[in-house]
């Protein structure tokens, strides 16, 4: 759905610019200055983010964009402090475990609900849709003492567990099965393939654009998360990227240059994951561009 | 030997019962083609048989085997879809072997298999393809193959060249033909267009509203429509039909001719008189009707003319060479042997 919906509103732009070629000139700049000011305002914290990892402590409070004297000094001190790779790892071995999860647990439950008749179906997805509208800062509290019942604290499984599953991976994967034609589910039923099989290797590679877009989603929503991390860990160890370079400085002080060097690094992984999975968003649109 | 049977086969969905008792025997080898209007239960029918959908009431036998409560993959059918059901991320090879993955079969013999499959209906070089690069005819071929590999006792088609252009059906449907001949396999087709149904069929199973008018060779149903549906449902341009009264001796229509046909109807019965475009032509005497020619549709070898008469638009046919002209008038008739009779009421046919 929504790899769908990014793409839509680029087409349609392309329709409404080709169509009338009339006075289109004020318009046409004001909409520019727009978009302008709106890539303005994405690409600023992210400028400011690296030329404030290139400042030098004093230097951090002073607005300037280009530093005076620009230094490397926060990524070598980031990068030998023995803390910040344990998040690191930290980090990704949680995100890939939570993504993984998700592209198993949500398509299958998403396939059950959009391809089989049982009773309770209609239910079933309602009580799963529900738990998009509850925020996160109410989970929290039922998520720790839950963690603590069960031992979970302060470990990996503590951090991944809210995420293994998702009702928006859910949600998003049933969407696409709906364009999976009944036909090829039925054609592998006669063949003799059982459920499961039918799902893995008929379905399943026919929403790769699906599964990437929620790859990204996935990856990218556990690699930053920070509320519940912050939560359920208590030793320096177990924090994640975005807990522990929180944790730079301390009360009096906040390190933001060591913070945002942290933070520079940390987007690394989430660009490489963004350009493998990219590419299978594109190819799949293409696809259906050509089918229709 | 019958290879499939349907015995009062009744499928019912949230209580709208859709099949009403479909009786049927397919001998070994025969190619039988279900037609009708779309709605019909042509492929409710092939889906019970499949084994997609469960039966409401009634038994299907499979080569002396009740299946009822078989598995589709236990039933030793193959189906072919409408929109070909082959998967766009696997190689033609793969599509065609995919029948054959819970096949108890060594790999080198799977592999032969799907090559002499791919050889029957001229693939072979297409076998590394993806379905994207092949043209529909192609794909539909692949369709094909991938339910031959298996060779099952019984093909299903469901409305497998719908899909396809004009020329491209024409084609297929003498290449299924061919296949068929070639390959022997009992094949139950379905399709909503009679000329499919004509040209490919042994034998034609006319349905319409979950019922089985008529079952007969294409000349029998063409020849003899067991009621009005048949009669206009089969052939194009569609049978005349003439309201009437039942005379000694023949038919009275409404605008004081009679038409010389036998039928069982009693006297002063209602009745229709039936008779197909191509068996109506212009005639110097004891023309049936009259009147004037509003449009001509030259074929080359004959032209159909539309004729305004008492009864409405008439369809004839006349000379390709020198057909009536537009405005003028014309006399109709037909050789009393190509007349139908039917009850104007229940539809059946008297003749
Ligand atoms: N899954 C279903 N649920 C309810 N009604 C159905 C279902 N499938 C088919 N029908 C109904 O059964 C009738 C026959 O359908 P179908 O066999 O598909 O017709 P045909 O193939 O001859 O066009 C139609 O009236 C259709 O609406
Ligand atoms: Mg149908």
């Amino acid at each position: 759905m929504a790899a769908v919906d990014t793409i839509r509103p680029t087409a349609n732009a392309v329709l409404t610019t080709q169509a009338p070629k009339k006075p289109a000139n004020m318009g046409q700049i004001i909409r520019w200055l727009l978009l302008f000011a709106g890539g303005i305002l994405m690409v600023m914290p992210i400028a400011y983010m690296l030329s404030t990892s290139l400042k030098w402590p004093h230097e951090v409070y002073n607005v300037n964009l280009i530093p005076v004297e620009p230094t490397i000094e926060n990524y070598t001190y980031v990068l030998e402090d023995g803390r910040f790779f344990g998040w690191f790892i930290n980090s990704l071995i949680i995100a890939i475990a939570t993504t993984i999860s998700n592209i198993l647990f949500d398509s299958l439950v998403g396939y059950t609900l959009c391809k089989f008749r049982f009773p309770g179906r209609y239910i079933v997805f309602i009580a799963i849709l529900s738990t998009l509208m509850i925020p996160t800062e109410m989970l929290v509290i039922p998520w720790y003492l839950m963690s603590q019942q069960f031992g979970w604290l302060d470990s990996y499984w503590g951090i991944m567990f809210p995420g293994m599953m998702t009702a928006f991976g859910t949600f998003l994967m049933k969407q696409f099965f709906e364009t999976v034609p009944d036909d090829f589910i039925e054609a592998a039923r006669i063949d003799g393939l059982n459920e499961l099989q039918i799902w893995w290797t008929v379905a399943m590679p026919l929403v790769k654009p699906a599964l990437a877009a929620l790859a990204i989603f996935v990856f990218l929503g556990n690699w930053t998360a920070f509320i519940w991390p912050l939560i359920v860990t208590n030793s320096v160890e177990m924090y994640t990227l975005p807990v522990g370079l929180s944790s730079f400085g301390d009360e009096a002080d906040v390190a933001w240059e060591l913070i945002m060097t942290g933070a520079a690094i940390s987007t690394l992984p989430t660009l490489v994951v963004f350009l493998i999975f990219q590419r299978f968003i594109i190819r799949g649109v293409v696809m259906a561009g050509l089918k229709g | 030997m019958a290879n499939l049977t349907l015995r009062n086969l009744v499928k019912t969905y949230d209580k709208t019962e859709v099949l009403h008792g479909i009786d049927l025997e397919v001998q070994d080898g025969e190619f039988v083609v279900f037609v009708g209007p779309s709605g019909c239960g042509k492929s409710t029918t092939l889906r019970l048989i499949a084994g997609l959908e469960e039966v409401s009431a009634g038994t299907i036998e499979i080569a002396g085997r009740m299946v009822n409560n078989l598995e589709p993959k236990h039933r030793d059918i193959a189906m072919v879809f409408q929109n070909y059901a082959i998967y766009p991320h696997m190689s033609v090879r793969k599509n065609i072997g995919f029948g054959l993955r819970t096949a108890k079969m060594s790999k080198a013999d799977k592999e032969a298999r799907i090559d002499e499959v791919a050889g029957i209906l001229d693939m072979t070089d297409l076998l590394e393809r993806k379905p994207n690069q092949l043209s529909g005819g192609q794909r539909q071929r692949v369709a094909i193959g991938r339910a031959m590999v298996r060779d099952p006792a019984v093909f299903l088609f469901d409305e497998p060249l719908s899909n396809l252009d004009a020329q491209l059906r024409t084609q297929m449907r003498l290449e299924i033909k061919k296949l068929h001949q070639r390959v022997g396999n009992t094949i139950v087709f379905v399709t909503h267009d009679q000329v499919e149904a004509m040209t490919m069929a042994d034998r034609i199973v006319i349905m319409k509203d979950g019922y089985i008018q008529q079952v007969g060779t294409p000349s029998e149903v063409y020849h003899k429509p067991a009621n009005t549906f048949v009669a206009r449902f089969i052939g194009a341009p569609s049978m005349n039909m003439l309201p009437g009264k039942s005379a000694h001796g023949g038919v009275d229509l409404q605008i004081g001719t009679r038409a010389p046909v036998k039928s069982s109807a009693k006297a002063e019965q209602s009745v229709v008189l039936g008779v197909r475009p191509d068996d109506l032509t212009p005639v110097d005497d004891n023309p049936l009707i009259e009147g004037v020619v509003t449009v001509l549709e030259p074929l080359g070898p004959e032209t159909l003319i539309y004729v305004d008469t008492a009864y409405g638009e008439i369809i004839a046919k006349a000379d390709g060479r020198n057909p009536p002209g537009v405005g003028s008038t014309v006399r109709l008739g037909a050789a009393a042997q190509n007349l139908h009779v039917f009850d104007a009421e229940t539809g059946v046919a008297l003749s």
